[in-house]
Protein backbone atom coordinates (compact mmCIF):
# COMPACT_ATOMS: atom_id res chain seq x y z
CA UNK A 1 0.00 0.00 0.00
CA UNK A 2 1.63 3.68 -1.03
CA UNK A 3 0.72 6.25 1.46
CA UNK A 4 0.12 9.56 0.27
CA UNK A 5 0.99 11.07 3.64
CA UNK A 6 4.03 9.47 4.19
CA UNK A 7 5.02 11.28 7.51
CA UNK A 8 1.85 10.07 9.29
CA UNK A 9 2.65 6.89 8.06
CA UNK A 10 5.52 7.07 9.48
CA UNK A 11 4.22 8.10 12.61
CA UNK A 12 1.58 5.24 12.78
CA UNK A 13 4.73 2.94 12.38
CA UNK A 14 6.69 3.94 15.42
CA UNK A 15 3.93 5.01 18.26
CA UNK A 16 3.47 2.12 21.16
CA UNK A 17 0.73 -0.62 20.64
CA UNK A 18 1.10 -1.68 23.99
CA UNK A 19 -3.06 -1.84 25.21
CA UNK A 20 -4.04 0.24 28.56
CA UNK A 21 -3.12 -2.33 31.31
CA UNK A 22 -6.27 -3.31 32.41
CA UNK A 23 -7.03 -4.53 29.06
CA UNK A 24 -3.96 -6.91 29.86
CA UNK A 25 -4.89 -7.90 33.38
CA UNK A 26 -8.56 -8.77 31.89
CA UNK A 27 -7.32 -10.96 29.11
CA UNK A 28 -4.87 -12.69 31.37
CA UNK A 29 -6.01 -12.92 34.84
CA UNK A 30 -7.62 -16.15 34.68
CA UNK A 31 -4.61 -18.02 33.10
CA UNK A 32 -2.35 -16.30 35.62
CA UNK A 33 -5.25 -17.30 38.26
CA UNK A 34 -5.14 -21.15 37.47
CA UNK A 35 -1.25 -21.59 36.95
CA UNK A 36 -1.02 -20.56 40.62
CA UNK A 37 -3.86 -22.03 42.17
CA UNK A 38 -2.23 -24.81 40.36
CA UNK A 39 1.34 -23.42 41.54
CA UNK A 40 0.60 -22.74 45.33
CA UNK A 41 -2.97 -24.03 46.25
CA UNK A 42 -5.80 -21.33 46.31
CA UNK A 43 -5.03 -20.03 49.63
CA UNK A 44 -1.34 -18.19 48.35
CA UNK A 45 -2.15 -17.80 44.88
CA UNK A 46 -3.99 -14.10 45.55
CA UNK A 47 -1.04 -12.79 47.35
CA UNK A 48 1.04 -14.53 44.68
CA UNK A 49 -1.61 -12.98 42.00
CA UNK A 50 -1.64 -9.27 43.25
CA UNK A 51 2.62 -10.00 43.37
CA UNK A 52 2.64 -11.23 39.63
CA UNK A 53 0.61 -8.05 38.56
CA UNK A 54 2.13 -5.30 40.77
CA UNK A 55 5.69 -6.03 38.86
CA UNK A 56 3.79 -6.52 35.73
CA UNK A 57 2.41 -2.81 36.43
CA UNK A 58 5.95 -1.63 37.36
CA UNK A 59 7.56 -3.00 34.33
CA UNK A 60 5.06 -2.61 31.91
CA UNK A 61 5.88 0.68 29.93
CA UNK A 62 9.01 -0.40 29.39
CA UNK A 63 7.96 -3.45 27.26
CA UNK A 64 8.45 -3.36 23.69
CA UNK A 65 4.83 -3.26 22.01
CA UNK A 66 5.26 -6.47 20.13
CA UNK A 67 5.99 -8.25 23.15
CA UNK A 68 4.35 -11.80 23.91
CA UNK A 69 2.03 -10.38 27.04
CA UNK A 70 1.07 -13.95 27.50
CA UNK A 71 4.14 -15.64 27.93
CA UNK A 72 5.54 -12.96 29.90
CA UNK A 73 3.47 -12.46 32.64
CA UNK A 74 3.27 -16.30 33.23
CA UNK A 75 6.73 -16.04 33.71
CA UNK A 76 6.21 -13.28 36.19
CA UNK A 77 3.44 -15.09 37.74
CA UNK A 78 5.39 -18.61 37.83
CA UNK A 79 8.75 -16.74 39.35
CA UNK A 80 6.41 -15.29 41.94
CA UNK A 81 5.13 -18.88 42.80
CA UNK A 82 8.35 -20.43 43.04
CA UNK A 83 9.58 -17.54 45.46
CA UNK A 84 6.43 -19.04 47.57
CA UNK A 85 7.82 -22.52 46.93
CA UNK A 86 11.09 -21.08 48.67
CA UNK A 87 9.53 -19.00 51.33
CA UNK A 88 7.72 -21.93 53.01
CA UNK A 89 10.86 -23.93 52.61
CA UNK A 90 12.48 -21.69 54.53
CA UNK A 91 9.88 -21.72 56.90
CA UNK A 92 10.18 -24.24 59.74
CA UNK A 93 9.35 -27.52 58.01
CA UNK A 94 8.96 -30.55 59.95
CA UNK A 95 11.98 -33.05 59.90
CA UNK A 96 9.99 -35.28 57.60
CA UNK A 97 9.78 -33.26 54.82
CA UNK A 98 13.16 -31.18 55.29
CA UNK A 99 14.70 -34.45 52.65
CA UNK A 100 12.15 -33.58 50.43
CA UNK A 101 12.60 -29.92 50.27
CA UNK A 102 16.41 -30.32 49.92
CA UNK A 103 15.40 -32.66 47.16
CA UNK A 104 14.11 -30.22 44.88
CA UNK A 105 10.63 -31.36 45.68
CA UNK A 106 7.84 -29.60 47.89
CA UNK A 107 5.78 -31.41 50.56
CA UNK A 108 1.86 -30.42 50.95
CA UNK A 109 1.08 -27.93 48.65
CA UNK A 110 -1.37 -26.27 52.12
CA UNK A 111 -4.88 -26.37 53.10
CA UNK A 112 -7.26 -25.99 50.97
CA UNK A 113 -10.59 -23.67 51.35
CA UNK A 114 -13.83 -25.16 51.81
CA UNK A 115 -15.37 -23.13 49.63
CA UNK A 116 -12.71 -23.97 45.96
CA UNK A 117 -14.00 -27.45 46.82
CA UNK A 118 -11.99 -28.97 43.85
CA UNK A 119 -12.60 -32.00 42.82
CA UNK A 120 -10.95 -34.88 44.83
CA UNK A 121 -9.01 -36.51 41.52
CA UNK A 122 -7.57 -33.11 40.35
CA UNK A 123 -6.63 -32.62 44.27
CA UNK A 124 -4.21 -36.05 43.71
CA UNK A 125 -2.96 -35.06 40.31
CA UNK A 126 -1.89 -31.61 41.56
CA UNK A 127 -0.59 -33.03 44.78
CA UNK A 128 1.61 -35.41 42.62
CA UNK A 129 2.31 -32.73 40.52
CA UNK A 130 3.96 -30.51 43.66
CA UNK A 131 6.02 -33.46 44.63
CA UNK A 132 7.93 -33.63 41.15
CA UNK A 133 11.38 -31.94 41.52
CA UNK A 134 10.73 -28.41 40.43
CA UNK A 135 12.24 -27.86 37.27
CA UNK A 136 9.60 -30.61 36.27
CA UNK A 137 6.82 -29.41 38.25
CA UNK A 138 7.29 -25.86 36.57
CA UNK A 139 7.28 -27.67 32.86
CA UNK A 140 4.19 -29.46 33.93
CA UNK A 141 2.48 -26.45 34.48
CA UNK A 142 4.22 -23.99 32.51
CA UNK A 143 2.50 -26.45 29.75
CA UNK A 144 -0.91 -27.84 30.86
CA UNK A 145 -2.12 -24.75 33.05
CA UNK A 146 -0.50 -22.33 31.31
CA UNK A 147 -0.55 -23.88 28.09
CA UNK A 148 3.21 -22.06 27.06
CA UNK A 149 5.31 -23.16 24.00
CA UNK A 150 8.19 -25.25 25.10
CA UNK A 151 10.43 -22.13 23.98
CA UNK A 152 8.50 -20.12 26.07
CA UNK A 153 8.87 -22.64 29.03
CA UNK A 154 12.57 -23.00 28.59
CA UNK A 155 12.56 -19.16 28.52
CA UNK A 156 10.41 -19.15 31.77
CA UNK A 157 12.52 -21.75 33.48
CA UNK A 158 15.62 -19.93 31.85
CA UNK A 159 17.35 -23.46 30.57
CA UNK A 160 17.57 -24.59 26.92
CA UNK A 161 14.59 -25.90 24.81
CA UNK A 162 15.79 -28.90 25.00
CA UNK A 163 16.29 -29.02 28.71
CA UNK A 164 12.47 -27.60 29.01
CA UNK A 165 11.29 -30.85 26.76
CA UNK A 166 13.24 -33.39 28.89
CA UNK A 167 11.56 -32.46 32.17
CA UNK A 168 8.41 -32.07 31.10
CA UNK A 169 8.99 -35.33 29.66
CA UNK A 170 10.33 -36.75 33.03
CA UNK A 171 7.79 -35.01 35.04
CA UNK A 172 5.36 -36.96 32.86
CA UNK A 173 6.56 -40.29 32.98
CA UNK A 174 6.46 -39.91 36.59
CA UNK A 175 2.85 -38.89 36.78
CA UNK A 176 2.19 -41.82 34.86
CA UNK A 177 2.73 -43.88 37.78
CA UNK A 178 0.25 -42.35 39.42
CA UNK A 179 -2.30 -42.68 36.73
CA UNK A 180 -3.70 -45.54 37.91
CA UNK A 181 -5.13 -44.26 40.71
CA UNK A 182 -6.41 -41.34 38.89
CA UNK A 183 -8.82 -43.48 36.37
CA UNK B 1 -2.58 -37.38 23.70
CA UNK B 2 -1.58 -39.31 26.55
CA UNK B 3 -3.81 -40.23 29.75
CA UNK B 4 -1.77 -38.00 31.98
CA UNK B 5 -1.80 -34.70 29.80
CA UNK B 6 -5.91 -35.21 28.96
CA UNK B 7 -6.15 -35.32 33.12
CA UNK B 8 -4.00 -32.49 33.49
CA UNK B 9 -5.74 -30.52 31.25
CA UNK B 10 -9.15 -31.28 31.97
CA UNK B 11 -7.72 -30.68 36.04
CA UNK B 12 -6.48 -26.95 35.18
CA UNK B 13 -10.08 -25.87 33.04
CA UNK B 14 -11.60 -22.69 34.07
CA UNK B 15 -14.35 -23.39 36.41
CA UNK B 16 -16.84 -20.12 36.62
CA UNK B 17 -15.75 -20.18 40.96
CA UNK B 18 -12.41 -20.17 39.28
CA UNK B 19 -13.00 -17.15 37.04
CA UNK B 20 -14.95 -15.08 39.26
CA UNK B 21 -12.28 -15.54 41.56
CA UNK B 22 -9.75 -14.70 39.73
CA UNK B 23 -12.11 -11.51 38.60
CA UNK B 24 -12.28 -10.70 41.87
CA UNK B 25 -8.28 -10.76 42.45
CA UNK B 26 -8.42 -8.55 39.08
CA UNK B 27 -10.83 -5.56 40.66
CA UNK B 28 -8.89 -5.54 44.24
CA UNK B 29 -5.41 -5.24 42.03
CA UNK B 30 -6.52 -2.14 39.94
CA UNK B 31 -7.83 -0.53 43.34
CA UNK B 32 -4.38 -0.88 45.15
CA UNK B 33 -2.74 0.28 42.15
CA UNK B 34 -4.89 3.57 41.87
CA UNK B 35 -5.45 3.94 45.15
CA UNK B 36 -1.25 3.27 46.06
CA UNK B 37 -0.41 5.36 42.85
CA UNK B 38 1.08 2.61 40.61
CA UNK B 39 -1.20 3.63 37.88
CA UNK B 40 -0.85 6.62 36.46
CA UNK B 41 -4.64 6.93 35.41
CA UNK B 42 -7.71 5.70 36.99
CA UNK B 43 -10.74 5.34 35.08
CA UNK B 44 -14.57 4.27 35.73
CA UNK B 45 -18.24 5.08 34.06
CA UNK B 46 -19.77 7.87 35.70
CA UNK B 47 -24.03 7.82 35.28
CA UNK B 48 -25.67 11.16 33.75
CA UNK B 49 -28.48 11.79 31.62
CA UNK B 50 -26.32 11.27 28.80
CA UNK B 51 -25.96 8.09 29.49
CA UNK B 52 -22.87 6.77 31.05
CA UNK B 53 -19.89 8.75 30.63
CA UNK B 54 -16.28 7.60 30.93
CA UNK B 55 -14.41 9.83 33.37
CA UNK B 56 -10.58 8.75 33.45
CA UNK B 57 -8.31 10.90 35.81
CA UNK B 58 -4.50 11.00 36.69
CA UNK B 59 -2.66 12.05 39.92
CA UNK B 60 -3.54 15.33 39.10
CA UNK B 61 -6.82 15.51 38.04
CA UNK B 62 -9.71 14.46 35.84
CA UNK B 63 -7.65 14.18 32.25
CA UNK B 64 -10.86 13.20 30.36
CA UNK B 65 -14.21 12.67 29.87
CA UNK B 66 -16.21 11.00 27.36
CA UNK B 67 -19.57 10.54 25.66
CA UNK B 68 -21.04 7.40 25.65
CA UNK B 69 -20.87 6.85 21.75
CA UNK B 70 -17.30 7.11 22.25
CA UNK B 71 -15.79 3.50 22.22
CA UNK B 72 -14.18 2.29 25.41
CA UNK B 73 -11.55 1.11 23.31
CA UNK B 74 -10.86 3.84 21.47
CA UNK B 75 -10.73 6.49 24.63
CA UNK B 76 -8.30 4.17 26.43
CA UNK B 77 -6.09 3.27 23.57
CA UNK B 78 -5.45 6.97 22.99
CA UNK B 79 -4.87 7.41 26.40
CA UNK B 80 -2.44 4.88 26.60
CA UNK B 81 -0.64 5.98 23.56
CA UNK B 82 -0.88 9.68 24.50
CA UNK B 83 -0.34 9.63 28.30
CA UNK B 84 1.04 5.85 29.75
CA UNK B 85 -0.28 2.73 29.56
CA UNK B 86 -0.67 2.41 33.17
CA UNK B 87 -4.29 2.40 33.28
CA UNK B 88 -6.70 0.55 35.32
CA UNK B 89 -10.23 0.75 36.18
CA UNK B 90 -11.09 1.85 39.80
CA UNK B 91 -14.08 3.30 40.26
CA UNK B 92 -13.21 5.11 43.80
CA UNK B 93 -10.88 6.61 42.28
CA UNK B 94 -13.39 8.87 40.37
CA UNK B 95 -15.64 9.42 43.34
CA UNK B 96 -14.86 13.17 43.63
CA UNK B 97 -15.73 13.68 39.88
CA UNK B 98 -19.19 11.42 40.10
CA UNK B 99 -20.90 13.41 43.00
CA UNK B 100 -19.75 17.45 41.56
CA UNK B 101 -21.19 15.87 38.07
CA UNK B 102 -24.24 13.93 40.05
CA UNK B 103 -24.95 17.40 41.75
CA UNK B 104 -24.47 19.23 38.35
CA UNK B 105 -27.25 17.67 36.63
CA UNK B 106 -29.33 17.72 40.19
CA UNK B 107 -28.86 21.74 39.29
CA UNK B 108 -27.50 22.00 42.95
CA UNK B 109 -23.66 22.89 41.71
CA UNK B 110 -22.77 25.52 39.17
CA UNK B 111 -19.03 25.31 39.23
CA UNK B 112 -16.65 22.18 39.55
CA UNK B 113 -14.36 22.40 42.20
CA UNK B 114 -12.39 19.54 41.24
CA UNK B 115 -8.99 19.54 39.63
CA UNK B 116 -8.73 19.02 36.18
CA UNK B 117 -5.14 17.80 34.02
CA UNK B 118 -5.10 19.19 30.89
CA UNK B 119 -2.07 16.95 29.36
CA UNK B 120 -4.18 16.22 26.18
CA UNK B 121 -4.41 19.77 25.39
CA UNK B 122 -2.41 22.19 22.91
CA UNK B 123 -1.12 25.19 24.36
CA UNK B 124 -3.31 27.21 22.48
CA UNK B 125 -6.43 24.52 23.59
CA UNK B 126 -5.29 25.29 26.82
CA UNK B 127 -5.45 29.08 26.83
CA UNK B 128 -8.77 28.57 25.08
CA UNK B 129 -10.41 26.37 27.31
CA UNK B 130 -8.92 28.55 30.58
CA UNK B 131 -10.65 31.48 29.06
CA UNK B 132 -14.02 29.14 28.63
CA UNK B 133 -13.75 27.47 32.06
CA UNK B 134 -13.70 31.37 33.03
CA UNK B 135 -17.74 31.97 31.60
CA UNK B 136 -19.92 31.59 34.69
CA UNK B 137 -22.78 29.02 34.54
CA UNK B 138 -25.83 30.46 33.05
CA UNK B 139 -23.54 32.77 31.01
CA UNK B 140 -22.35 32.80 27.44
CA UNK B 141 -19.53 33.64 25.14
CA UNK B 142 -18.49 33.92 21.34
CA UNK B 143 -15.60 31.80 19.62
CA UNK B 144 -14.30 35.35 19.01
CA UNK B 145 -13.74 36.21 22.49
CA UNK B 146 -12.35 33.24 23.17
CA UNK B 147 -9.78 33.37 20.32
CA UNK B 148 -9.42 36.74 21.41
CA UNK B 149 -8.91 35.66 25.54
CA UNK B 150 -6.25 33.38 23.90
CA UNK B 151 -3.87 35.74 22.44
CA UNK B 152 -5.62 35.01 18.81
CA UNK B 153 -8.12 37.73 17.67
CA UNK B 154 -8.80 36.27 14.08
CA UNK B 155 -8.42 33.19 15.09
CA UNK B 156 -12.30 32.17 15.77
CA UNK B 157 -12.19 29.11 13.66
CA UNK B 158 -8.95 27.58 15.57
CA UNK B 159 -10.64 28.13 19.05
CA UNK B 160 -13.51 26.64 17.60
CA UNK B 161 -11.07 23.86 16.81
CA UNK B 162 -10.16 23.80 20.13
CA UNK B 163 -13.20 23.99 21.63
CA UNK B 164 -14.42 20.95 19.34
CA UNK B 165 -11.91 18.96 20.69
CA UNK B 166 -12.20 19.78 24.20
CA UNK B 167 -11.46 16.11 26.15
CA UNK B 168 -12.92 17.23 29.38
CA UNK B 169 -16.62 18.65 28.31
CA UNK B 170 -19.39 19.62 30.18
CA UNK B 171 -16.78 19.87 33.35
CA UNK B 172 -14.62 22.71 30.99
CA UNK B 173 -17.89 24.21 29.56
CA UNK B 174 -17.35 24.85 26.12
CA UNK B 175 -21.30 24.29 25.60
CA UNK B 176 -21.59 27.87 26.81
CA UNK B 177 -19.20 29.30 23.60
CA UNK B 178 -21.88 30.00 20.56
CA UNK B 179 -21.55 32.01 17.76
CA UNK B 180 -21.64 36.11 17.38
CA UNK B 181 -24.75 36.79 17.24
CA UNK B 182 -26.60 33.78 18.98
CA UNK B 183 -26.01 30.69 16.70
CA UNK B 184 -25.60 28.00 18.95
CA UNK B 185 -22.42 26.58 16.39
CA UNK B 186 -21.50 23.16 16.76
CA UNK B 187 -20.77 20.43 19.76
CA UNK B 188 -18.72 17.57 20.07
CA UNK B 189 -21.34 15.53 21.91
CA UNK B 190 -24.09 16.95 19.88
CA UNK B 191 -25.98 19.91 19.53
CA UNK B 192 -28.88 19.13 21.24
CA UNK B 193 -26.79 17.69 24.20
CA UNK B 194 -25.30 21.67 24.04
CA UNK B 195 -29.38 22.80 24.27
CA UNK B 196 -30.17 20.72 26.71
CA UNK B 197 -26.71 22.21 29.01
CA UNK B 198 -27.56 25.49 28.32
CA UNK B 199 -31.19 24.79 28.81
CA UNK B 200 -30.18 23.02 32.48
CA UNK B 201 -28.00 26.12 33.47
CA UNK B 202 -31.03 28.62 32.27
CA UNK B 203 -28.93 30.34 29.52
CA UNK B 204 -31.07 29.26 27.39
CA UNK B 205 -35.48 29.01 27.02
CA UNK B 206 -36.66 25.46 26.18
CA UNK B 207 -38.01 25.50 22.63
CA UNK B 208 -41.99 24.80 22.84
Amino acid sequence: MTSRFPTQARFIAVRSTLPPFQRFLDEHREEVWRLLVASVGPIEADDCFQETFISALHAYPRLRPDSDLRAWVLTIAHRKALDTHRGRARRALPVAEVAEVADGGVGSSGPRSAAHAPQPRDETLWEAVHELPARQRSAVLLRYVGDLAHRDIAAAIGCSEEAARRSLHEGLNKLREIEVVLR
Amino acid sequence: MSTIETLLRAAAAPTPSEEERAARAARRLSARAAAEGLAEIAYAPVDSPFGALLAAGTDRGLVRLAFPEEPLDEVLDRLARRLSPRIVEAPAALDPVRRELDEYFAGTRHEFEIAIDRALMSPFARRVLDATSAIPYGSVGTYTEMAAAAGSPRGSRAAGNALGSNPIPIIVPCHRVLRTGGNLGGYGGGLHRKRWLLELEGALTPEL
